[in-house]
């Protein structure tokens, strides 16, 4: 997993409600049997005029100039602005595998859909929430104010505006953790093998019809 | 000192480790594989040269992708036409060869969507932690499993290590009180909840359903409440353990027999929240205020009863709000304040994990039997849940009933639930479906999705447009007949 200390990056801004992981990568996609490749296709509907296609060649197709990814000002975005409820419905992973594959490190939300949360994590992107009002600060900032930068440092648990302004967020020590040193955490979860072995004996005697194979 | 939740129980039955740090080691009695989501836990397992911890957990079947087609269908993953799906269902069946897991393959008659097969195998138990990687999992907690969807990386750490790292929820319980009208089912109801708390209401929480509504439905509509908890932000759904649970596992093939069922029984009937259990938060709904439901926006929040209207953006007080609402109908092509009955149709959807369960195919064959899919719908289709659905429906007629009515009648799977297989819509069309998702694009590029329960969807498939279920003469002649 890729490491995350500390990022100054450009700011897109998307402002909508409700993003679900349908919208960040549409279904036709999750055929691929790999990881990566997906950034072409991140927010496919919103992104092209055309349906899109897996496999297809996506620098000819035609490009939807109003939204916000394809203005000039926003390319290399590296951290994404985005309203309540971000990445809700499915549990695909090829959400976060498309913001990372696009380039995004960072996601700021008011609020974020659980299994998104925990997909992204896993995916080295950390995902930041802030109240709506300092949310709502940072849209008005982003938008009036080309090549929009900003500082955001996991192990202080800080960002920061160009203006000086600085926003505290919470994230749970141990995903923090993982994503400063950039660890795998199956290999986490074995150096615990035995004491799994012990409970799964004992779960075993205490109800062992959730062993049982079909007849 | 206050009893526990239901979920409180489950969780710590299968406690391995409370770290320091707030996360704990839960372990995982039960993983339902599909073949979307884990080609590349199995290639991760692979590149770090793992095995999977202990087989015996695992249960695959391809559902996301196989065409339900007869004509695709009779050749097996060879008559599979579109060649990124067969790679993809292909590599589940490698995948679960090479590692000697359970698979129901394509044309196995227990073959289905995942959330239909398992409990219907009595693969999903009460007492168990299941996981697999959809969203959709929640159904399971209809059987008080404390089940819930997972990514790709979690896919790949379960099979690794029979263990998931979790932290606690918190618990919500909702009530449903009261009896349901004639015609109102389990997905009105959800759909109620949701519209009522919110896609996200139920974000950071365990939700456990409640109430004498509740209880009186079959496990059917359990599962179909319990589906849908993620669609009010919830990944875990929950239902006590009662009568109705234990009858319904009773001789299915990975129930317990004999000695251990009935030690097994003993063990579930202890498989619900105490009464002086104490939730974070408690929402109540009146049966009798439920109506059959009609989702009218981009979002299973944006939904109303049958008599009601499409909102007013302008009329919403919060911005965000306002925009959404705006956009929606937009996409939706609809205008504020249109009565849902004159919203017309294109084609109608009946399956998913959701809806695809033998009670959902009669409460459809009822409304359908004896009429006609009107003229102006395009596609009118019945998708069995799993090939067992499909052979008990044929075994009471319900196939010929939907055929006569003009319907199609296809192979299992989950089809155009999520459009990744041939069964799709066309940009504007709109679908009365009984599916969980609205969102733009779900059931194909520019597709108008209108959730509803089995027999709206039929009764609109018939009339063309959203009619009120309860107002058909001949679903009052059924009823009256039964009672």
């Amino acid at each position: 997993m890729n490491k995350f200390e500390r990022l100054e990056g450009l700011v897109a801004p998307l402002d909508r409600a409700n993003v679900d992981t349908d919208l960040i990568i549409p279904k036709q996609f999750l055929k691929s049997i790999k990881r990566t490749g997906f950034g072409v296709n991140l927010f496919d509907e919103l992104r092209y005029l055309d349906e899109g296609q897996p496999g297809q060649d996506c620098s000819k197709r035609p490009l939807n100039d109003g939204f916000v990814l394809n203005q000039p000002r926003y390319q290399g975005a590296q951290v994404l602005l985005a309203r309540r409820n971000f990445g809700c419905g499915s549990s695909r992973e090829h959400a976060p595998w498309a913001l990372d594959d696009f380039g995004f490190r960072v996601v700021i939300a008011p609020s974020f859909a659980d299994i998104f949360y925990n997909n992204a994590f896993k995916n080295g992107i950390l995902l930041i929430t802030l109240a709506e009002e300092q949310v709502d600060q940072l849209f008005q900032e982003v938008e009036s104010s080309e090549g929009y930068r900003l500082d955001v440092d996991l192990e202080n648990q800080r960002v920061t505006t160009p203006g000086g302004d600085v926003f505290t967020f919470e994230v749970d020590a141990f995903r923090k953790h993982c994503l400063l040193e950039g660890l795998d955490d199956i290999g986490i979860t074995l150096q615990d093998e035995d004491a799994i072995r012990d409970f799964e004996a004992k779960h075993r005697q205490a109800r062992p019809w959730l062993f049982r194979q079909s007849a | 000192m206050s009893g526990q939740t239901l979920y409180d129980k489950l969780w710590n039955q299968h406690l391995v480790k409370q770290r320091d740090d707030g996360t704990a080691l839960i372990y995982i009695d039960r993983q339902l594989l599909h073949e979307v989501t884990s080609p590349q836990a199995f290639e991760g397992l692979r590149l770090a040269g793992r095995k999977p911890w202990r087989l015996d957990a695992n249960l695959a079947t391809p559902d996301h992708n196989v065409p339900t087609t007869l004509k695709e269908r009779a050749a097996g993953n060879s008559g599979i036409e579109d060649p990124v799906s067969l790679i993809q269902v292909q590599t589940l069946d490698d995948n679960c060869l090479e590692y000697g897991i359970e698979e129901f393959k394509i044309n196995d008659p227990r073959q289905g969507i995942v959330h239909v097969v398992g409990p219907e195998q009595g693969a999903t138990l009460p007492g168990m932690t299941v996981v697999c990687g959809d969203s959709h999992t929640a159904t399971h907690g209809a059987f008080a499993a404390l089940a819930h969807g997972i990514g790709t990386s979690e896919v790949e750490h379960v099979l690794a290590t029979q263990c998931l790292l979790a932290q606690k929820m918190k618990n919500m319980q909702v009530r449903v009180e009261g009896e349901l009208g004639l015609g109102v089912t389990a997905k009105d109801v959800v759909l109620a909840i949701i519209g009522e708390i919110g896609t996200a209401g139920g974000t950071g929480y365990a939700i456990e359903f409640a109430g004498s509504a509740i209880a009186s439905l079959s496990m059917e509509g359990r599962m179909t409440v319990c589906n849908m908890a993620i669609e009010a932000g919830a990944r875990v759904g929950l239902i006590g353990v009662d009568d109705t649970t234990i009858e319904y596992l009773a001789e299915r093939p990975f129930a317990p027999t004999a000695e251990q069922w009935d030690a097994a029984v003993a063990d579930w009937r202890a498989l619900v929240s105490d009464s002086d259990a104490a939730f974070d938060k408690v929402v109540t709904l009146k049966a009798e205020e439920i109506e059959p439901q009609v989702s009218w926006g981009t979002s299973p929040e944006m939904v109303t009863g049958i008599s009601g209207q499409v909102p007013d953006p302008l009329a919403a007080v919060d911005e965000t709000v306002k925009r959404s609402h705006t956009r929606a109908l937009e996409y939706m092509g609809l205008q504020a304040n249109q009565k849902i009955t004159d919203i017309k149709l294109d084609k109608v959807f009946i399956g998913s994990c959701t809806n695809s369960r033998i009670e959902d195919l009669r409460e459809a064959a009822k409304v359908a039997k004896g009429n006609k899919v009107a003229d102006s719908i395009k596609l009118a289709m019945v998708v069995p849940g799993s090939g067992l659905v499909k052979r008990q429906a044929e075994a009471e007629g319900l196939d010929r009933i939907f055929i006569e009515a003009g319907f199609e009648w296809r192979e299992p799977g989950c089809s155009m639930c999520l459009a990744m297989n041939a069964d799709k819509l066309g940009a504007g069309e709109h679908c009365a479906s009984t599916s969980n998702r609205n969102f733009e694009g779900r059931q194909g590029y520019g597709g108008r999705t209108h959730l509803v329960s089995p027999a709206m969807a039929a009764a609109a498939a018939i009339a063309g447009h959203f009619v009120d279920v309860r107002t058909l003469p001949a679903n009052d002649a059924t009823h009256a007949q039964e009672a």
